[in-house]
């Protein structure tokens, strides 16, 4: 089970706003994913190294060699909103 | 001659000998989209300007006598949470309803040095993170062979581009399954390659330790091509790995004779829609038939793979979608009074109901002691299904299993039961979670719907699986056929 707080708490870490019927929704999914989840304390893994990656071995880096990059113009087109090269926020207190 | 039902493969000879120009291959599925889409779905963006200007420059190499590549003249479909310079890429979110990207996908930059013509960009779940088509901000995509139901996903605007003959070929991606599921509930060929074997440079990460690009086709030797073109290493993905070996085209036709296939007992005692499981039994037999031989095998983690994949996936899904802020690109609100309203309200508006559910359990999972725990709990987990896996691929060469447990579900059924649509992928995550390669290919159908099997390969052993598909398909001769539409 995870509580209505727990869930607000969780939406202020990830900055997001959830409505009422949102935070019913993902309860009650939620609740029952933990319980699926919890299945997995039947497997014994002792002494099991955890897989994060695959490939991770044999494998060398690139030499630091600089090479061309995206044009800075370019990137900032996407922007929505920029001025001199860079990221344009409007005057916020914080 | 309908263009658009010729194969990729012949599409590329007729252009080439001059039967066909590549200009009125581009048209003719111009047409096609514009006769169908409107109903389907299928697509987000359609780059009518751009794939007419590429049509015309492999009509002028072929004028000039110049050396053509291995897709020429193709239309090609690229779902759209795989970046396109200059052409919006949308991942199916508002969040990047006006994304331009400045650069190609190497994926993007293979296919255009082999002269294959992108149609345009495909719809999916938004961000890929689902298994209907039907999260994505762009609409819900249609399955062309009954279109109550839903195409899978989540690169379901590909699949059902290429199912209603609008493109010959199509990109995907695949997660936990989301080139298999689609394809079957689609009735075509949908690779998923080992990690590592394709690039994931400009493929927008959903859960980076899973995702891959994988091809579509109609027909295993079409998805086969795509495949060959896209693989490879490539600097700018540190996880892709450059594999020794001849080509997979050349390899198709040397038949299954002496084959070692794996039935997986478990997975076959599963749950699952008896239609699947008798159609899927009906097709192990075929293998037999064709000189393969086929044995039982143990994998006894399935009961574990939801839960594992759910942890790993969700914890990967958050952090990616943390990048998502409104300063730097994509949606940003119209009113905020502070940084962090800023960043509140653009991503509450930004976000879709499921992305948002999966970026809440990953933040639970990564961000609280219980769920760490379970996190650590979840790749130690991984390490046994691999192992599952690696004992298997000791002694055979491919796993059979059904693609997904059940049919293509109705449009809105899975709002009603969540569950049942992520259990669609339970035979799917297991190549994921462990990096093998996997195909799904259609094996015939039930009441008019189709149903896939899935086979699996171990890492970077693609050949075993193509040739095996292949064999099916020759037998069979679903490769280019369709229903519906």
């Amino acid at each position: 089970m995870i509580s209505k707080e727990e869930i607000l708490q969780l939406a202020g870490m990830c900055k997001l706003k959830l409505s009422d019927e949102e935070i019913e929704i993902f309860g009650a999914m939620f609740s029952n994913v933990l319980e699926q989840v919890k299945g997995l304390d039947m497997v014994n893994t002792e002494g099991i190294k955890p897989l994060y990656f695959l490939n991770s071995a044999n494998k060398s880096l690139r030499e630091d060699v600089a090479g061309d990059s995206l044009d800075r113009e370019e990137v900032l087109k996407n922007a929505p909103e920029e001025e001199y090269g860079y990221f344009k926020l409007k005057k916020v207190m914080d | 001659m309908d263009i658009t039902r010729l194969t990729a493969m012949e599409i590329r000879e007729k252009v080439i000998n001059k039967e066909i120009s590549s200009k009125e291959v581009v048209k003719a599925h111009l047409n096609r989209i514009k006769e169908l889409d409107e109903e389907l779905n299928a697509f987000i963006t359609i780059t009518e300007e751009e794939a007419l200007k590429a049509a015309e420059r492999v009509d002028e190499k072929i004028k000039n006598g110049e050396s053509l590549g291995k897709l020429a003249g193709i239309p090609i479909g690229v779902k759209d949470n795989i970046i396109t310079k200059n052409v919006r890429t949308t991942c199916g979110s508002k969040m990047l309803e006006n994304y331009i990207p400045p650069y190609d996908a190497t994926v993007i930059e293979r296919i255009k040095a082999e002269d294959g013509i992108i149609l345009g960009k495909t719809n999916l779940d938004e961000f890929a993170g689902s298994y209907s088509t039907e999260s994505s901000y762009f609409g819900v995509t249609k399955n062309p062979i009954d279109t109550e139901r839903v195409p899978g996903g989540s690169s379901g605007g590909s699949t059902a581009a290429v199912k209603a003959h609008e493109v010959a070929l199509a990109l995907g991606s695949d997660t936990g399954g989301s080139n298999r599921q689609p394809a079957s509930y689609c009735g075509i060929v949908g690779i998923k390659p080992t990690y590592g074997l394709v690039s994931r440079y400009g493929l927008v990460p959903l859960a980076n330790s899973l995702d891959v690009v994988g091809t579509f086709g109609r027909n295993v030797k079409d998805a086969t091509l795509l495949l060959e073109v896209i693989r490879g290493y490539d600097e700018k993905d540190p996880t892709s790995m450059e594999i020794e070996g001849s080509s997979y085209l050349e390899k198709l036709k040397e038949g299954i004779k002496g084959m070692k296939i794996a039935l997986p007992r478990e997975y076959m005692n599963m749950d699952m829609d008896s239609r699947v499981k008798g159609k899927v039994m009906e097709t192990v037999k075929l293998f037999e038939i064709l000189g393969g031989h086929v044995e039982e095998v143990s994998l006894p983690h399935v009961e574990h793979y939801w839960a594992t994949y759910y942890l790993i996936v969700v914890s990967e899904i958050s952090s990616n979608m943390a990048r998502y802020d409104g300063v730097g690109y994509g949606y940003r609100t119209e009113d905020y009074d502070s940084l962090d309203e800023l960043y509140i309200k653009s991503r509450t508006e930004g976000f879709g109901e499921e992305i948002k559910r999966s970026i809440l359990a990953g933040t639970y999972i990564l961000g609280s002691k219980e769920g760490r725990e379970y996190y650590e709990k979840a790749f130690r987990v991984r390490t046994l299904i691999k192992e599952d896996f690696d004992k298997v691929f000791e002694k055979y060469d491919v796993i059979l299993t059904p693609t997904t447990p059940n049919l293509p579900f109705k449009i809105g059924d899975s709002i009603k039961n969540p569950f049942e649509m992520y259990g669609s992928g339970i035979f799917n995550i297991p190549a994921n979670l462990a990096g093998l390669c996997a195909i799904s290919v259609p094996c015939g159908y039930v009441d008019g719907l189709p149903v896939g099997l899935q086979i699996i390969g171990d890492r970077f052993k693609e050949a075993n699986i193509l040739k095996a598909a292949y064999a099916l398909e020759e037998e069979l001769a679903l490769g280019g056929e369709n229903n519906g539409l």
